[in-house]
């Protein structure tokens, strides 16, 4: 089946988010579609799927017109979609999940029996393996990918729709979804792949449109350069490589020893590990997210409430005082959801900017918050990292995820700190910020401040840290060179040694 | 300015809007229960005027119930007409204290249903130095009042308390709190320290001249300095949200815990602090409602104030502007209950009917927009106070 776009046009307001974009896709062929956060992708294919309605411009499926007004048509004209959040009832079963909608019954009971047998089906076609009776939230994030997938195929999805579909994966998974998607694409499926991902894109896609700022700004062949694919997505000439300076190490900042943390119920997230940090250093925990890592991080904050063990900076321990205190001793920390715990959304940029000295001099005094010397330092720090905002009035809520990780940078780095605590900083930022927050964290450890990296991206990981540190449910499996094999990498972060 | 304006006439579109519709809906249902009304149905064309003065004069019974009435003033000054305005004034009091400790609580994400007995542990408290003890009358007032902030503050601390220590859901304690304060208040009446001497009618002694509040407008007004006090306590509460760094992290709390902890600030402090304060302030309210109005503490000294704080709070967005605005309307349409009965034959109840729709068209924005047909541009910021699982 083909499916074309000609001439889409979706206005909201005086923003034009799709500008009178072409693009077709063919049988058996993937399209990818490269842009950045806010490029207006998601918004296309919402209204490819019907979720939302275009202004003007037509949808062809096989040559004729089609009018998709919700789901429902589009499903029915072959066009299924797998969401970047899944849509998915935890607590029901695969084979539950996938009849949601459309469940049979014989006198008022459901049956389930047909449905398994064709998701047998399908996943025996395509290789998928699958248990239609595991509970939704006991698979991993991948399986249930995998889930959403197949619903889509069981009502005959003859294109499918992946929005940002690996932003959720881990590279093990990335690969597996990749390999998924040729298959798929062999047994005569099309797939529009969405992502921001250059080298996702080059590794599968038969041909790539960018899109930038609503419209179609390059048509183009997966052989291109990742630099020219870039360049294209942002705009301007973009420099993939980060230029890793020698630093001199200092003495050891951050010391941990035997460090164990425990959840709510005893049950072991870390267990007896042990690392230090030099200053000028950078020390990257890499790992698949959920191994242990961002407790690590919030313990050292003291936001971790069972933790055991040792954590010292400069030879003083810390572990076991307020978060006040941990702040004070000199941790700049940037979480790992800045919506969720680094900012205040609804706070304005200023107050944002002294979320945690807001009770110290010149903020405060005699328990009254001094406005103009709030005003004051967040000029300069709008100033000094460029955080793009009408007026630091805004508030954090309406700013780009880039600019509110812009915020948290300017906050945490801007006081007087020893240890950098950084959290998957560089999740779901565009390419503009990502370079952002690498070349200051880079400028963090030439001034000599000890930094701790926690990240899921491998990339990212073997760019900027002095060493690796490769955590595996909640231990450490070893600490390498950056200039390791990445497939020795990948191993080690599936639990080989 | 301009946009401060803009923001302001934002924020207060909605709840007047509200307002507007509840009095509206509130004159169909005044016509429609009265019986005068009805015997015209058969003819429209007096149905409709019969329908009409009705909702007329009970709308004008409760302006001059309320504000200012033309008979008082009649052959004696122009000044006199404003009488019921004092007593609006002297209504009004209690619910602004009240409700501004409902809506500080809002500001650090924490529901305070615990008004009405930190309401009455004020009133206790000042009650019991207002007439046990001799002073002069600045430290006499002061004492007094001091005792109710501290008792009450003391009783809203333990919510707090309860909450940073244990995690049990400040709704549930406070629920149970105000009924341990009701019934308290009914048992200390009955004990010798409250009961006056040789009476067994639950009702304390008066508490002394050098501690009541001073009327200011004359003896024949009711109006007493409590409104100030009130006013004053409104002030302080607008400098603690907006200038102070206690008020910042009460802010900081309640738009975002998560990030609030992870910046440092102790959830637990916060939630202590707040709801201490809030206890303070509904207790200011018990003591000024005894040492200004009511003078002898009895079973009945909360009336529902505590309850139609949580009323006025949403009514006036949690803001402290609007809280106090809201006060005063809801202090207004309790007074103008007896002359809307005594001129009209209106039950007193149908100002409880158009309080609750005021507070039942605010809850649903989406209707009154519909109503009106207003475009999305009215904030629709919904005040912070978490579910059972937050």
């Amino acid at each position: 089946m083909s499916l074309e776009i000609k001439g889409i046009t979706k206005k909201f307001g005086a923003f034009v988010a799709n500008d009178s974009i072409d693009l077709q896709v063919n049988n058996s062929e993937i399209l990818a579609i490269l842009g950045e956060n806010g490029a207006g992708k998601s918004t296309l294919m919402n209204v490819v799927y019907g979720l939302l309605q275009a202004d003007s411009g037509e949808i062809l499926v096989d040559g004729k017109k089609v009018k998709i007004n919700s789901p429902a048509d589009a499903l029915a004209v072959g066009i299924g979609m797998v969401h970047q959040h899944f849509m998915l009832v935890p607590v029901f079963t695969v084979a539950e999940n996938i009849v949601l909608g459309h469940e049979q019954s014989q006198s008022g009971v459901l049956t389930l029996t047909e449905a398994k047998i064709r998701i047998k089906k399908i996943a025996d076609e395509f290789k998928f393996a699958i248990d239609p009776d595991a509970l939704i939230e006991n698979l991993p994030v991948g399986v249930q990918q995998r889930v959403e997938i197949i619903r889509a195929l069981m009502y005959d999805a003859k294109v499918l729709i992946l929005d940002e579909p690996t932003a959720v994966l881990t590279p093990q998974e990335t690969d597996e979804l990749l390999n998924m998607m040729r298959i798929l694409k062999s047994k005569g499926t099309s797939i529009i792949f969405i992502t921001h991902k250059l080298r996702e894109v080059k590794a599968v896609a038969d041909k790539i449109v960018v899109i930038r700022r609503g419209k179609v700004v390059g048509n183009v062949q997966p052989s291109t350069s990742q630099e020219e694919l870039a360049s294209l997505m942002v705009g301007r000439a973009v420099d993939l490589e980060v230029n890793k300076s020698m630093s001199s190490r200092g003495s050891t900042v951050l010391n941990i020893q035997d460090l164990s943390i425990y959840d709510g119920s005893g049950r072991s997230i870390v267990s007896k590990l042990s690392f230090e940090i030099k200053a000028g250093e950078i020390l990257a925990i890499a790992g698949v997210q959920g191994n242990g890592q961002s407790e690590i991080a919030r313990a050292i904050m003291n936001l971790e409430p069972h933790v055991s063990g040792s954590i010292k900076i400069n030879n003083a321990e810390i572990l076991g005082n307020s978060v006040h205190e941990s702040i004070k001793s000199g941790i700049a920390f940037i979480p790992e959801s800045r919506e969720l715990d680094g900012l205040i959304g609804t706070f304005s940029i200023a107050e944002n900017l002294i979320l945690n000295t807001h009770d110290e001099a010149p903020f405060a005094s005699f328990g009254q918050i001094s406005k103009s010397a709030v005003i004051d330092n967040a000029k300069a720090r709008v100033e000094e990292f460029d955080i793009r905002a009408q007026s630091v009035d805004d508030h954090t809520n309406s700013l780009s995820g880039g600019n509110k990780q812009k915020v948290v940078l300017a906050r945490e780095l801007s006081r007087d700190v020893k240890l950098v605590v950084a959290s998957q900083p560089t999740r779901g930022l565009d390419v503009g910020s990502i370079e952002f927050v690498h070349e200051r964290l880079l400028a963090e450890r030439t001034s000599g401040r000890a930094i701790l990296l926690i990240s899921t991206e491998l990339d990212e990981v073997v760019a900027l840290a002095d060493r690796i540190a490769v955590i595996y449910r909640g231990e450490i499996l070893g600490i390498v060179e950056p200039s390791v094999s990445r497939e020795k990498l990948g191993l080690m972060m599936a639990g080989v040694k | 300015m301009f946009r401060r304006l803009e923001s302001f006439r934002k924020a207060a579109l909605l709840p007047f809007l509200a307002f507007v519709f509840a009095f509206f809906i509130g004159g169909v249902i005044i016509a429609l229960s009265d019986s005068e009304v009805l015997a015209n149905i058969k003819s429209p064309g007096k149905f409709l005027t019969s329908f009409g003065a009705k909702i007329g004069n009970s709308y004008l019974a409760i302006f001059q119930g309320s504000i200012y009435d033309v008979n008082l003033a009649r052959g004696e000054s122009f000044f006199k007409g404003f009488y019921p305005l004092s007593d609006t004034v002297v209504n009004a009091t209690p619910l602004i204290l009240a409700g501004l400790a409902v809506a500080l609580a809002f500001k650090s994400g924490l529901f305070n249903i615990g008004a009405q007995g930190q309401f009455i542990f004020g009133a206790i408290a000042a009650s019991y130095v207002g007439f046990k003890f001799e002073f002069s009358p600045v430290m006499h007032i002061t004492l007094a009042l001091l005792a109710g902030i501290i008792a009450a503050g003391i009783y809203g601390g333990i919510v707090g308390l309860l909450k940073a220590k244990t995690g049990a859901h400040e709704v549930i304690v406070t629920i149970m709190l105000n009924y341990i304060a009701t019934f308290f208040i009914l048992w200390i009446l009955k004990t010798e320290a409250f009961l006056r001497p040789g009476s067994i009618n639950p009702i304390a002694p008066e508490v002394k001249e050098s501690a009541q509040l001073p009327l200011f407008l004359g003896e024949d007004l009711r109006i007493h300095f409590g409104i100030f006090i009130a006013l004053l306590a409104a002030v302080f509460v607008w400098w603690l949200l907006n200038k102070s760094t206690l008020g910042f992290k009460f802010r900081a709390v309640g738009a975002n815990a998560n990030a609030a902890k992870t910046a440092g600030i102790s959830t637990g402090f916060v939630t202590f602090t707040t709801m201490f304060i809030c206890g303070a302030l509904a207790g200011l309210g018990g003591a000024v409602q005894v040492l200004g109005t009511n003078h002898a503490l009895s079973a009945e000294i909360g009336s529902s104030y505590g309850f139609d704080a949580i009323t006025v709070a949403l009514l006036g967005r949690a803001t402290v502007t609007g809280t106090v605005l809201a006060a005063f309307l809801f202090g207004a349409l309790q007074t103008s209950g007896l002359n809307l009965l005594s001129v009209t034959g209106t039950p007193f109840e149908i100002v409880q009917v158009i309080q609750a729709l005021i507070v039942l068209f605010i809850a649903t924005p989406a209707l009154v927009k519909y109503i009106f047909r207003i475009k999305k541009e009215v904030s629709e910021k919904s005040i912070a106070a978490k579910g059972w699982n937050g």
